[in-house]
């Protein structure tokens, strides 16, 4: 039994070190940590959290998805597959779904001209997007009427003046 | 003896002032066209407010200031400078209505960096912007870019002999055609039958890339109206760095290329006269200096394996390098990656490159290449004095549209210019030196201000200090109007207090 023990926590350590970052990255980075410090998480797992923004970029079999973490938006390199799953993505109408990767980090990535870019491996969806309902700011709408009746008021003492 | 202004110069400055106003004015109502169409009716709003202040400001100087007489020169120079001050006034009221400027005066930097064409943002959450504003961000390049008053002689006013003034006064001093109204009128021409091309390149190319045929021609239209103008917005937080693609960044840089060249050398190009374009002193020059400024930052990647191959390195220290050079200011890069991933000397070769900027007469901003070339041409022609007998007669020419003779006045006039740039350099650096950054980060974005490019290595932001952003605004205004204009408002204000 003590053999079958060692045995495991020998296949363990192998396959923590192995992958290495795997672990030590599960939880989340943010995009200003990722590129802040590039050097360290590059060619590592990373995990990273944020809403789809702007278009789906269909490229044959994969596609890119910016994913805006709040910081900044990072460039996310995934199969078409994975990509079908997000239904919105942020613009002024709508917000975009909010996404989580789990993929690699390049800090300069070869394939991709030396993009600072994720290459995704697994994407979970943790909340949908939604069409964001514009009402009609009504003081807005009451300023614009306010300047206009000034504007008009202008132009009839011009009148009067010009006579 | 300063003698004091006159009541009569305040009214005509405040008569072409109004003029100028109301030319602006009708150029928001674009942008409420765009929100109509797209069903965007709180931004629309934003532009009718603009649009029913800045009118009725016009009106008031107008009739104010109501005066038949013809501007001088002074007149013209003040009129030009406080144009571009309450464009920035006047621009940024929709933009700050939007609610993505944290503050009015963060609004007044991105109007002031989009009219002269710097690129340099302070706008929070641009993902969820409207296609309104975005519109407004490009628009205001594209105005700033051929020119306010320009817009103003093109459309607005009827020739009269003041309009020299005013078009020299906004740092073209360059005349395409005999009349200033119609070289104004051939700038839009050119900028126009460009604007359509690049839009359906652009456009195009997006769809290809897997955008939505209306979101890629939108960002066609405003990605050309900002590389043409040499301005660097984008509609997406990513700048160019969002479209992850090869062709875009060739088509750009091809645009980029052809907004730094001179108005003249289009006009000599569309005329069929195409050899203009190896002759010209300021297209030689442009050559030689990518070239120089690009092997820096060849060589300054090189040393720190900054890029995991050749092609990489070329991809994005050749894309950032003429992106700064021609003063448009796109990025596929990060902006704090300039600090953590590139070394001193590519840094310095970026710096170098922005510093030095397009062709007079066109839509960037910084020292320019006939003055660079000029002042080499100056260079030569003291070593020749050295070098050859004292009985000799050294005479030196250039080529720029026709043969030129080098004389002193054009050096003169060129070494101060260039002086002029590189003090106003130095005093933003020091401001940024002041508030904690280092010697060449902050040189870095003081030159990306001064020279209207904006490439930004992570300064500019919404934290940084209200000195820095009234610095870096009065660095772009100043750099844009080659500092003519900016030289005579000061005397003026001199004038109104110390003239008798």
């Amino acid at each position: 039994m003590k053999i079958n023990h060692k045995l495991a926590l020998i296949v363990l350590f192998l396959a923590l070190i192995s992958y290495p970052g795997s672990f030590v990255f599960s939880q989340g980075v943010s995009s200003d940590e990722l590129i802040k410090n590039a050097k360290e998480y590059d060619g590592k797992l990373v995990t990273y959290t944020g809403e789809a923004i702007g278009d789906v970029m269909l490229r044959g079999e994969f596609a890119w998805v910016n994913i805006n973490d709040g910081e900044n938006a990072l460039g996310v390199w995934m199969g078409a597959a994975l990509a079908k799953e997000i239904k919105f993505v942020g613009n002024y109408k709508t917000r975009g779904d909010r996404l989580e990767v789990v993929g690699i980090f390049h800090r300069a990535c070869l394939e991709h001209g030396g993009d600072l870019d994720i290459h995704a491996q697994e994407l979970r969806k943790l909340g949908n997007g939604r069409v964001v309902n514009q009402r009609l700011n009504m003081d807005k709408k009451n300023l614009s009427l306010i300047l206009f009746g000034a504007l008009l008021l202008i132009w009839i003492l011009t009148l009067f003046r010009s006579k | 003896m300063i003698l004091k202004p006159r009541l009569e110069d305040l009214k005509i400055i405040g008569f072409y002032l109004g003029k100028i106003i109301l030319g602006l004015a009708f150029t928001m109502a674009i942008p409420i066209l765009a929100g109509l169409c797209f069903g965007e009716l709180n931004p629309a709003l934003d532009f009718f407010i603009g649009i029913e202040i800045s009118v009725f400001l016009g009106l008031l100087l107008l009739k104010i200031c109501h005066t038949d007489k013809d501007l001088n020169w002074m007149q013209g120079m003040i009129v030009v400078s406080l144009s571009w001050v309450v464009a920035m006034l006047l621009g940024a009221i929709p933009l700050y209505l939007s609610g993505h400027w944290k503050s009015f005066l963060d609004a007044c930097f991105d109007a002031m960096s989009g009219f002269a064409t710097t690129g340099l943002v302070l706008v929070q959450d641009l993902d969820h912007l409207s296609y309104t504003h975005n519109l407004w961000r490009h628009l205001i390049m594209f105005l700033g870019g051929q020119g306010i008053v320009v817009i103003a002689l093109s459309f607005f006013v009827r020739g009269f002999s003041g309009a020299l003034k005013m078009y020299v006064g906004e740092a073209r001093d360059e005349k395409i055609l005999p009349n200033v109204v119609h070289t104004s009128r051939f700038i839009w021409l050119v900028s126009f039958v460009y604007l359509a091309l690049g839009t359906i390149a652009l456009g195009i190319t997006g769809i290809f890339n897997g955008m939505q045929p209306l979101n890629s021609f939108f960002h066609g239209a405003c990605i050309f109206m900002a590389a043409f103008d040499t301005g660097g917005f984008s509609p997406q937080s990513q700048n160019i760095l969002y479209y992850h693609s090869l062709a875009y960044e060739v088509i750009t840089i091809i645009i980029m290329v052809l907004g730094a060249l001179n108005f003249k050398l289009h006009y000599h190009l569309w005329m069929g006269n195409r050899r203009e374009i190896f002759k010209n002193i300021e297209t030689s020059t442009l050559f030689v200096t990518i070239i120089a400024t690009f092997s820096i930052v060849a060589v300054g990647l090189t040393k720190i394996g900054s890029y995991p191959s050749a092609i990489t390195l070329f991809r994005k220290g050749f894309y950032q390098l003429i992106s700064g050079h021609t003063g448009t200011g796109f990025q596929t890069i990060y902006p704090q990656q300039f600090l953590v991933d590139w070394n001193h000397l590519a840094l310095v070769g970026i710096i170098l490159a922005m510093s030095l900027g397009g062709a007079v007469c066109s839509t960037t901003g910084a020292i320019k290449m006939l003055r660079i070339g000029i002042i080499f041409k100056a260079f030569k022609e003291d070593l020749k004095r050295i070098i050859m007998p004292e009985r000799a007669i050294v005479i030196e020419k250039f080529h720029h549209v026709k043969e030129v003779f080098l004389e002193d006045r054009m050096v003169r006039s060129a070494l101060i210019i260039t002086l002029a740039y590189i003090i106003l350099y130095g005093l933003g650096a020091l401001v940024g030196m002041f508030y904690g950054h280092s010697f060449l980060s902050a040189l870095f974005e003081s030159t990306s201000a001064a020279a209207n490019v904006g490439l930004s290595c992570g300064i500019t932001n919404i934290a940084m200090p209200v000195a820095l952003k009234v610095t870096y605004i009065v660095q772009m205004w100043a750099g844009r109007l080659e500092f003519m204009s900016v030289f005579t408002i000061l005397g003026f204000l001199i004038a109104i207090i110390k003239g008798k």
